[in-house]
């Protein structure tokens, strides 16, 4: 029944610290590993004109909507003293700055972070309205029949003859009765709403879609087109170049149509400009943005809302579980002996402050000290809560000395002796020397080297980087340590040195 | 390694975190323990549940009370000096006689006034019990060990440790100080452990310093194949003590006087697992035995006789 229960508890506490922990990875997409740094990009739209004087201002900029493929992780418009209000509809998302006065030169900025989400969303499509053929102008009619039909023998389906279509408008010797027509398109600038216009002659639905793609260092004037045909089941995407399927893996979707157009009322000298830029952030700081875009308040509790100093103090406290399981194992799986339950987890601590070498050296040279001085005290036969005083006193001046000393020598490391816990060095000390009086110094040196030993595995266990990390990041999995630990509190097997002691019986 | 482990299992030697998990974490009463780890209170108890123990000369409770001392030991040429929480045999001065004013220790110095007065303030301001906390000072009746005992022990005096588990029981071991104990009976401080069979009372083989010996290292007289004496008596004594302080895994200490015959010298709530050693036996199969009756006799007759039954069948 006790066995059960335990077993239920542990099953419990497992299932809910690695629960928690995989929810976070795999839907915040926290980090497993120490400072995993993941590609984010800044897209930046700078926008420039001069206030015409005595107007008000008007600006209207498309911005990036629904990029599939990647994140907003964050958004900002810096413009001073603009309104700013933000219309959305279905395909579309723009910006609206309004100022009533405004002088000289004016400078706006839309920017945005983006980053590769690895879940791809799939837009439900809804099927288009088939549209109507376009009242062509009367001299264009019978050519852009004659490119159609053209287009339409040399295809086997809307895809394919939208392709053979913007192969001819693209060829570069175009046939020459579609020279007109090509003037026409090009006099406009616009070839993506020309070879919309063109295809809706064979009432086939096809929109624009605009956007940039992500190259680092970038600038770009205007944004890319593209043209998307229906197919009846699914759009797409068309190079209106040379009529290539695919959109490329970096392109960010801005919008969908080319209704919403950048526009600045009441400004002269008009430029807007967009630039890409490729930075490095902390995959932490981007769970933590996604989270909060996914609604999760799970980051806002977590370590990292803690002021960065408390931050660190957290992350070696997260650490002390670990040594005190070290500990369990060492004492309960092992049967080394140690000074103390705990003993050992501070001196580990006090480690990772000094470096090993240094702090195992140190250590040895302080306790040793400590019992030639704790011997002399002895003689004087002071009563105990004195003597454990004055060695105490002892121990801080020694610990002064030596970093004293070392100083002058040049060994740095001596400073970094006054991080030992004094009380706990002074409480080995003594119990050392009772050890000593009581069980002889073979008995007190093998004690003393137990916790040293289990103070240097805590140490390298505490000190590996990787279990910080995921300690901190995700202190759930602490439930984990205290499932093993609470495993091992009815652990009843034998402890590896009871092999030794009783090896006499086992001959039997 | 493994072979050892499964040696080891086969002959059913109770590891520490088998005692711990399954006997003293399940059988003995954390609110229990004081009574066994003050040695006043199991004596007061003892006295009253009709229990020989060594008789009490005085207790010294406080600093100020130390100068009683020559007072309490006035009318008694010899006498035991010991803290009443202290553990392992530490912190024990047996006084075996006074002489120009200066007390006899057994290890053979003279100590003065001055120096029993330090060891008692000692004693008080807990240098030898758990923890440091601080403590009381006994002092008691020098028990005259059993002259059969002289030819087998060094200054000291031997003790029978007997483990009961739920009022039986289950393994039993005399031991005897050496030269290296310092008149210690403790197995890690160079004692010699002898097992004993509990149903014929006689030592089976002893061990030292974890090796079997045949012979006592300081006095080269046969350990083996001798009598207890007082066997049964002993036996049942030990078991009374499960009703003295209710503890299910418990450890008596008896001491066989010339004069008084067995007189139970302390309990402890924690008894170690050497005595397996000195047995060369596991005592698994018994206390798992004993652990799955559904009732145990009531009497400590009945217990003691069990005992010696289940010594013979497991």
């Amino acid at each position: 029944m006790r066995q059960l229960h335990l077993l239920l508890l542990v099953i419990i506490l497992c299932a809910a610290g690695l629960g928690l922990a995989i929810y976070k990875v795999t839907t915040l997409g926290l980090p497993l590993t120490t400072s995993e740094k993941a590609e984010v990009w800044n897209v930046e739209a700078r926008i420039s004109f001069r206030a015409k004087p005595e107007t008000s201002v008007k600006v209207s900029l498309p911005l990036l909507f629904n990029p599939s493929g990647y994140t907003i992780l964050d958004e900002d418009f810096v413009a001073a003293n603009y309104g700013l209000a933000i219309e959305q509809d279905e395909n579309a998302r723009t910006a609206l700055w309004a100022k009533r006065r405004a002088e000289g030169k004016q400078l706006l900025f839309y920017r945005a972070i983006l980053y590769k989400d690895t879940e791809k969303t799939i837009d439900s499509v809804k099927a288009p309205i088939y549209p109507p053929i376009p009242n062509y102008p009367e001299n264009f009619r019978p050519i852009i029949q004659g490119l159609l039909d053209k287009a339409r023998q040399q295809s086997a389906d809307t895809v394919s003859f939208a392709q053979q279509v913007i192969k001819q408008l693209n060829a570069a010797s175009p046939a020459p009765e579609l020279k007109l027509l090509l003037e026409h398109i090009h006099h406009s600038r616009n070839l993506a709403k020309g070879i919309n216009w063109i295809l809706a002659g064979a009432r086939i639905p096809t929109r624009i879609i605009q956007g940039l793609r992500l190259e680092d260092g970038k600038l770009y004037s205007e944004l890319e087109s593209w043209i998307q045909v229906y197919d009846g089941k699914q759009w797409r995407t068309l190079n209106i170049k040379d009529g290539k399927e695919g959109l490329p893996s970096n392109f960010i979707l801005w919008q969908i149509g080319d209704q919403k157009t950048f526009s600045v009322d009441g400004g002269s000298e008009v430029s807007l400009q967009f630039s890409v830029a490729k930075t490095l952030r902390e995959l932490v700081d981007i769970a933590e943005s996604r989270a909060v875009l996914k609604g999760s308040h799970l980051m806002e509790f977590s370590l990292y809302s803690l002021p960065v100093q408390s931050q660190n103090v957290y992350k070696i406290l997260l650490m002390v579980p670990l040594g005190a399981f070290v500990v369990v194992l060492m004492r309960n799986l092992i049967g080394i002996k140690t000074f103390g339950t705990f003993m050992p987890v501070l001196i580990a601590l006090a480690l990772r402050e000094t470096e090993l070498a240094w702090g195992l050296l140190l250590f040895c040279l302080i306790v040793g000290l400590g019992l030639l001085l704790r011997a002399y005290v002895d003689r004087l036969k002071l009563l105990l809560i004195p003597r454990l005083a004055s060695v105490l006193t002892m121990v801080v001046l020694l610990m002064a000395s030596i970093s004293v000393i070392m100083h002058k020598l040049g060994l740095e490391m001596g400073l970094s002796v006054a991080l030992f816990p004094m009380v706990i060095m002074t409480m080995t000390i003594e119990r050392m020397s009772l050890t000593w009086d009581e069980a002889g110094p073979a008995e007190a040196f093998k004690q003393g080297a137990g916790s040293l030993l289990v103070a240097t595995i805590g140490y390298l266990v505490m000190n590996i980087d990787a279990l910080q990390h995921l300690l901190f990041v995700f202190p759930e999995l602490l439930l984990v340590v205290l499932a093993a630990i609470l495993l091992f509190g009815r652990y009843s097997g034998y402890r590896l040195t009871e092999l030794w002691r009783f090896r006499a019986l086992a001959k039997r | 390694m493994f072979k050892v482990l499964l040696n080891l299992k086969r002959a059913g030697v109770v590891g520490i975190n088998r005692r711990n998990a399954n006997y003293i974490l399940r059988y003995n009463e954390r609110s229990l323990y004081p009574l066994v780890d003050d040695k006043l209170r199991t004596k007061r108890l003892a006295i009253a549940a009709g229990i020989a123990v060594p008789e009490l000369y005085g207790v010294i409770e406080i600093e100020h009370d130390i100068g009683h001392l020559t007072g309490i030991v006035n009318s008694h040429k010899d006498f035991v000096v010991k803290p009443a929480h202290g553990s392992g045999g530490n912190g024990i001065y047996v006084i075996i006689g006074q002489i120009n004013n200066r007390y006899q220790h057994n290890n053979g110095s003279l100590l003065t006034k001055e120096d029993l007065e330090y060891h008692i303030a000692n004693i008080l301001s807990g240098m030898y019990s758990l923890g440091g906390q601080p403590d009381h000072a006994l002092i008691e009746y020098r028990v005259k060990f059993d002259p059969i005992f002289e030819s087998i022990s060094y200054r000291g005096v031997p003790d029978i440790r007997t483990v009961v588990f739920r009022g039986i029981p289950v393994a039993s071991m005399v031991r005897l100080p050496t030269r290296m104990s310092d008149g210690k009976a403790n197995l890690h401080q160079g004692a010699v452990g002898a097992g004993i069979d509990l149903a014929t009372g006689l030592t089976t083989h002893a061990v030292w310093q974890n090796h079997p010996v045949e012979q006592h290292p300081d006095t080269g007289a046969n350990i083996g194949n001798f009598k207890i004496p007082h066997w049964d008596k002993l036996l049942i004594l030990a078991s009374q003590c499960y009703e003295l302080v209710g503890l299910g895994y418990l450890g008596v200490d008896v001491v066989l006087d010339r004069e008084l015959g067995p007189l139970v010298l302390e309990l402890n709530a924690r008894p170690g697992l050497s005595i397996q050693i000195a047995n060369g036996k596991g005592m698994q199969k018994r206390l798992k035995y004993i652990d799955q009756l559904a009732e145990i006799p009531a009497s400590a007759q009945e217990r003691a006789s069990l005992a010696q039954d289940l010594c013979v069948r497991l």
